[in-house]
């Protein structure tokens, strides 16, 4: 089954276009890296699929469903969740209270019911010394981390992960893809924009190349790798 | 395996429910012992506390910053002598009414100033206030510009009146302070109680996430905007609430008075801030502190109001969360705890 396809979406800021026609597929219990030069409009990207933003033209559908109008809001509530590239963390609530948001909301459940959900998610992802921690006293990889529980807090069927090995040290890396991976392993569909490509490339199974808004490849991560389209303009290296 | 546990409560805060508890019966208790001058003290500052968590649900909770709650204090006023003099309903019921009258103008308040963000909301709303008053004084009806009074047969007949009267054994006057006094001490005990039971569920829980992070909220399914309403709404009908008593004490109402910037909004403010926006507490710190320096001042004119604006900024500057901010942080106590703590299951392992 596919779990989220897009149409022919644009997204223009005045004259500079920063999603230009963008059409791909992402199946069920995948995991897509999108790799591309900054300012290529991959943040943008996923603004567009979580509804933080409204596209100009084409459709969004997640599982089927047209969702190109729906609010993030509601959005969530359908099963996409997401981290930020910069970390926003709810910052005088603690880190169990900032997963209980997300799961009291997120799932439209109780607080009771969710307890016990939210502490298994921050043992997963290794906060849980930190549950009741402000989350403005964290540390950078804390924060990522915390992006990462509060997304898993909503249930998410498809989650969203935007630079989330960025800044980190070889060590801390390496555990955060080990989470990830794991996550992964239970079937949850991922969708990851990333710098720090042997991060990348050690979980997704496809790999899709972001170039001025445009999808300039998508496909297996070697051959994308391999390709003169991305040593060109992602490497740099004139061919 | 242990299983996990929600606590959100401290040693401080079970002490500090007892000391409450005792509290209350102490105030439940004072027309007994205490004299007039005194219950038209506490009946002023019970409302001012009342105004006071309202506009700290607003802003410290929903971001809202209204310098416009004079529009539901004016509003309700009204609202409950049109009901005694046009409806010849009695004073105690028509309280109510004028929760209802502020609730109803708030909605088409909050859509048009739901359009506009920060200082533009802020100005919004006092421009649409001001808008009430000028509707009101043309209310010819009602004492037009100049205003009006209750009539004496509708407060001298005021429900519970003759009660408190004989019970008290005291003149018909004293015994409406004391039933003003009494339910400005209900209408206080309902806001906190509400106010506190509403931060303890998962919607306070929204609040504090719309309020450190509005955009992150809604990526996890929070609805900021259905929030919004729902605290804005609910200001309005308290706040008028409040109005309708304080004008049903007054017994005497005009528009300047009834939608005033300074008494109804600038004062409120200011009880927050220096007492500590964000808290329960605050308010209720502040309004004490806002009485003393009102007793203390009152013969010195301006120098009252220069002395407020003086010390409102010198607190900002040293204690940006107000003075129980500080208190708060210095200690670690908080009264009414919210804070909602994880234990048991692995983290007990973890702290060995």
């Amino acid at each position: 089954m596919t779990m989220l396809a897009l149409n022919n979406v644009s997204k223009s800021f005045g004259a500079l276009t920063v999603t230009d026609d963008a059409s791909f597929d992402v199946p069920e219990g995948q995991a897509l890296g999108i790799i591309g030069p900054n300012g290529a409009g991959k943040s943008t990207l996923f603004n567009l699929i979580t509804g933080n933003l409204r596209s100009d033209s084409g459709s969004i559908c997640f599982q089927g469903r047209d969702v190109t109008r729906v609010s993030a809001m509601q959005r969530c509530l359908t099963g996409i969740g997401r981290s930020f590239q910069i970390p926003q963390p709810f910052e005088k609530l603690t880190v169990f209270e900032n997963l209980l948001v997300a799961a009291t909301h997120g799932r439209n459940q109780s607080e009771p019911e969710v307890r016990d959900a939210c502490a298994d998610v921050l043992e997963r992802t290794g906060m849980l010394r930190r549950a009741n921690t402000p989350a403005g006293q964290l540390s950078l990889l804390e924060r990522k981390r915390l992006e990462l529980a509060r997304a898993m807090a909503t249930a998410p069927k498809l989650l969203l992960l935007d630079e989330i090995a960025g800044g980190l040290t070889e060590g801390e890396c390496q555990s955060l893809i080990a989470t990830i991976r794991d996550i992964h392993t239970q079937g949850v569909t991922i969708i990851w924009i990333e710098h720090v490509l042997h991060a990348l490339t050690s979980v997704v199974e496809r790999l899709l190349v972001l170039d001025f808004g445009k999808v300039i490849g998508i496909g297996a991560p070697d051959e994308i790798m391999a390709s003169r389209a991305v040593q060109e303009i992602y490497l740099g290296i004139d061919v | 395996m242990t299983t996990y546990a929600v606590h959100t409560r401290t040693r401080a805060s079970n002490a500090a429910a007892i000391l409450l508890i005792g509290l209350v019966a102490v105030l439940v208790a004072l027309p007994f012992f205490a004299g007039r001058s005194t219950i038209q003290d506490m009946f002023f500052i019970l409302t001012m506390l009342v105004l006071a968590q309202f506009w700290n649900l607003l802003a410290g909770y929903g971001g809202l910053v209204s310098i416009g709650q004079q529009a539901f204090v004016g509003m309700g006023a009204y609202a409950l002598f049109a009901a005694v003099i046009l409806g010849g309903l009695d004073p105690v019921p028509s309280i109510l009414l004028a929760g209802v009258a502020a609730l109803i103008i708030s909605i088409p308040t909050a859509f048009f100033a739901f359009r506009l963000q920060g200082a533009y909301f802020a100005i919004g709303t006092w421009v649409i206030a001001e808008v009430f008053r000028l509707f009101v004084a043309q209310w010819k009806t009602l004492g037009g510009g100049t205003g009006t009074s209750l009539p004496r047969s509708a407060t001298k007949d005021m429900w519970f009146v003759d009660a408190i009267t004989v019970l008290l054994d005291v003149k018909s006057s004293a015994a409406r302070d004391i039933l003003a006094y009494w339910l400005a001490l209900a209408l206080a005990l309902v806001t906190i109680g509400g106010i506190y039971w509403l931060l303890r569920t998962r919607r306070g829980l929204a609040l504090a996430a719309i309020r450190d992070n509005t955009e992150a909220a809604k990526s996890v399914g929070v609805d900021a905007g259905r929030m919004k309403w729902l605290v804005f709404l609910t200001s309005g009908f308290g706040t008028g609430l409040a109005g309708g008593l304080i004008y049903m004490q007054k017994a005497r109402i005009s528009p300047d008075a009834a939608f005033s910037v300074t008494d109804w909004t600038a004062y409120v403010i200011f009880i927050v801030v220096i007492g500590g926006i964000g808290t329960i507490e605050g308010p209720i710190l502040g309004v004490l502190i806002f009485f003393a320096l009102q007793s203390l001042l009152a013969d010195f004119g301006s120098w009252y109001l220069m002395t407020l604006g003086g010390l409102a900024i010198v607190i900002m500057l040293i204690a940006p969360r107000g003075l129980w901010g500080l208190i708060s942080e210095r200690t670690g106590i908080h009264l009414f705890p919210i804070r909602r703590r994880l234990t048991g299951g692995k983290l007990d392992q973890l702290e060995d």
